[in-house]
């Protein structure tokens, strides 16, 4: 897909950004090159969002195009299809996971199934844009993982970036998406640091990249569970075992194609998320997978979690999430020979 | 009796309010003669064509419901909310539009498309089954009739904010039931709409029960129509079977939107004549006195007898009109019984604007497995061919 740009965006000198940065400038550059994009959600304005992610639009594009709606998440997503109906390209802020979830139903019935309903008639270029997932310190309600809600809807593209350039190029390319997109952006990878001549183009949001090549093992992550997966393959060079890690980047649709032929290439397969593993994501892609290629692995797929418990609190966070330790364990568990 | 049953609405026992008694606004009164200018809330009679072109749509659309209620128990039709008796409220509030405005109706609002230009079969087809919502929904304005209580509050009032922001003069109006209005949704449209002043207006039909649940279960306070002061925005509580009061104030509504006032909330007070749908027994809570009640108060009969006594409807433009109903009614049967194939492999083609390969496989499974069936369904018509010319060869 090509960028809708009215007129290209200029590439910039190299700069320093960190995730909220890029998100920021590619929510900028998509407004100064389509005016149909306008921006809103809770303390998105003046203050730039909790996460200070839409910094500075309030002031570059005025009230009309950036604004502070009132407090209902159900109202800002519900108010954003109407608003797609008529030709704009809204992009709204579920200012944290768990809040995102009084606007289950205006998602789930309306924004996934809109197009199918009308034979696509009528289309819903919007973005929901959705901090997640822990590892922050947060209190309650500040650190769910529900992408498995999203990806159990047919209709909805769900995205995660895990860096600063991908996050930067994909939400350019799921705002210019006809097709209502659920953009997960990692809480704990907002202030991940890389230099980046923007405008920066990755590759295509709904593909996996192999991050890391490597032989023995395909490590499958995706959003926050990226970083662990890069850190566990480094420590597992020292005990002989070269790990290839994947970042989903889309976990709806799923890239078949990249992950299946790194798992027949290496035969073994572990996926990692920080949501609960019972009914999760992880499910899916091992499920797919293991139909897909049953013949080429060596070993079960692994599902490397958070546990079946609610998201724990601050100080008990370390023990919930997936640690390199913890990942190395589990494939120690496989029989190699 | 409960207030719901009592156009006089005495509740000041059920509430204490500052407010003044409600009485519902109407120009017609129940028996068809001009009501009283301290009833009229300041708003005039429309002049007696308008009136005359209000009373043919309540007619047409009348027949239609009736037709369609019909072709459903028959079995032609899953499912068909009825809007028997609601006539004035959905043919005011689609009158009450320009050609540009969006409506943004219910599963109850069928009346209302057929009014605003649909034809019956593209209405029906998703009644019978054949697709979740079966016209065009860009053509003619008209957003998909919403299952899900008071969600589409909300995409009316993002419509208009949209309007509202391209600087465009499109007016969007939601039809909502009185059950709807206890759902988050209405309360989240009301309150957005009035902060962002959008040119929206909601037009809730209260026809008293959501399924089989009075209004005095949905709410304490005295009407619909007053909460619209809480929100910071016009309510009015209007006689919903007077069709010149609900055209005349849901005129002005979009109008005032139009002018960059913004939104108002419209109560009228109805009745479901009909049952919730035809899976529905109403016997086992309503008052079967109340429906005797109601019909005394119908909006045909009414504008009926004030047309004829202003002398605007004469016998032959009455026959005239029930001739073009009874030409519609007919239409609809021949739609209904033609045959209307659906494509099972049509079920991949719009979840999503960029082809997905999961979905690719998924079709050309489905295709295999349709083949596959065709392939069945032939083999078992040669070998019943077969069979008969045995046995003709053997009788022969």
């Amino acid at each position: 897909m090509t960028l809708p740009d009215t007129a290209p965006t200029p590439l910039r000198a190299p700069v320093t950004l960190t995730m909220a940065a890029a998100l920021n400038a590619a929510i900028q550059d998509a407004m100064r090159n389509d005016p149909t994009v306008v921006l809103f959600g809770e303390d998105v304005g003046p203050l730039g969002g909790v996460f200070r992610v839409t910094d500075g639009l309030y002031a570059e594009f005025g009230e009309s195009r950036v604004s502070d709606s009132p407090l209902a998440e159900s109202g800002i997503v519900g108010t954003a299809i109407g608003m797609a109906m008529y030709g704009l390209r809204p992009v709204v802020e579920m200012q944290f996971d768990a809040f995102s979830y009084p606007a289950f139903e205006q998602i789930v019935s309306h924004v996934a199934k809109m197009r199918n309903r009308t034979r696509g008639r009528i289309q819903l270029p919007l973005v929901i844009r959705i901090p997640y997932a822990g590892d922050i310190g947060g209190v309650e309600h500040h650190s769910d993982s529900s992408e498995a809600y999203w990806t159990a809807t047919p209709g909805l593209t769900v995205v995660s970036p895990s860096n600063p350039a991908d996050a930067y190029s994909m939400l350019r390319e799921a705002i210019a998406c006809d097709d209502p997109v659920i953009f997960l952006e990692p809480k704990s990878r907002y202030w991940a640091k890389a230099e980046l001549s923007l405008p920066v183009r990755t590759a295509p949001m709904t593909t996996a990249v192999v991050l890391r090549e490597g032989t023995d093992v395909t490590l499958i992550a995706y959003g926050p569970t990226v970083k662990t997966a890069l850190a566990t393959a480094e420590l597992a060079v020292a005990e002989g075992l070269s790990i290839e890690v994947i970042d989903l980047r889309s976990l709806s649709p799923f890239d078949d194609e990249t992950v299946g032929a790194s798992l027949r290439k290496t035969s073994r397969a572990a996926v990692l998320h920080e949501a609960a593993q019972f009914g999760g994501y992880g499910a899916e892609v091992a499920a797919r997978l293991t139909e897909r290629n049953f013949y080429h692995l060596a070993a079960p797929i692994l599902r490397i979690t958070g546990f079946d418990i609610p998201y724990p609190s601050p100080k008990l966070e370390q023990y919930f999430l997936p640690t390199p330790d913890r990942i190395l364990t589990a494939l120690g568990t496989w029989e190699w020979n | 009796m409960p207030h719901h049953c009592d156009m006089s609405l005495n509740v000041e026992s059920l509430v204490e309010s500052p407010l003044a008694a409600p009485r519902p606004l109407r120009l017609i009164d129940d028996t068809g003669r001009a009501a009283p200018l301290d009833e009229a809330g300041g708003f005039a009679l429309p002049d007696p064509a308008t009136l005359l072109n209000l009373y043919r749509r309540m007619v047409v659309a009348r027949r239609f419901d009736v037709q369609v209620t019909a072709l459903t128990r028959q079995g032609r039709l899953a499912t068909y909310p009825s809007a028997l008796g609601q006539e004035a409220c959905e043919i005011a509030a689609v009158a009450a539009l320009g050609a540009e405005d969006w409506l943004f109706p219910t599963y109850r609002d069928s009346i209302a498309l057929l009014t605003r230009g649909v034809p019956p079969e593209h209405i029906l087809a998703s009644f019978r089954g054949d697709w979740h919502s079966g016209y065009d929904q860009n053509a003619h304005r008209i957003a998909p009739q919403a299952t899900p209580l008071a969600t589409q509050a909300l995409h009316a009032v993002g419509l208009a904010t949209a309007s509202k922001l391209k600087r465009e003069r499109t007016v969007a109006l939601t039809l909502l039931g009185d059950g709807a209005t206890s759902e988050g949704d209405a309360h989240e449209a009301f309150n957005f709409a009035a902060v962002w002043q959008a040119p929206v207006v909601f037009v809730v039909q209260n026809n008293q029960y959501a399924i089989s649940v009075p209004l005095d279960k949905q709410m304490r306070c005295r009407t619909i129509a007053d909460k619209a002061i809480g929100y910071g925005m016009p309510g009015y509580f209007v006689d919903g079977n007077d069709v010149a009061a609900m055209y005349a104030v849901t005129s002005s509504a979009v109008e005032n939107a139009r002018a960059g006032h913004g939104p108002t909330l419209i109560e009228g007070l109805t009745y479901r004549m009909e049952a919730h749908t035809n899976s529905d027994d109403p016997s086992r809570y309503r008052d079967p006195g109340d429906l005797e009640i109601w019909r005394r108060r119908d909006p045909i009969t009414r504008l009926d007898t004030y047309l004829c006594e202003i002398g605007a409807l004469s016998d032959a433009e009455r026959a005239d009109i029930r001739a073009e109903a009874e030409d519609l009614a007919a239409d609809t049967r021949e739609c209904m019984t033609r045959s209307a194939p659906v494509d099972p492999l049509e079920l991949f083609d719009h979840v999503y604007s960029t082809p997905r390969a999961a979905l690719a496989e998924q079709r050309a499974f489905l295709a295999a497995e349709l083949d596959e069936h065709a392939e069945h369904a032939e083999h078992a018509e040669h070998a019943v061919a077969a069979s008969v010319a045995a046995h003709s060869g053997v009788n022969s």
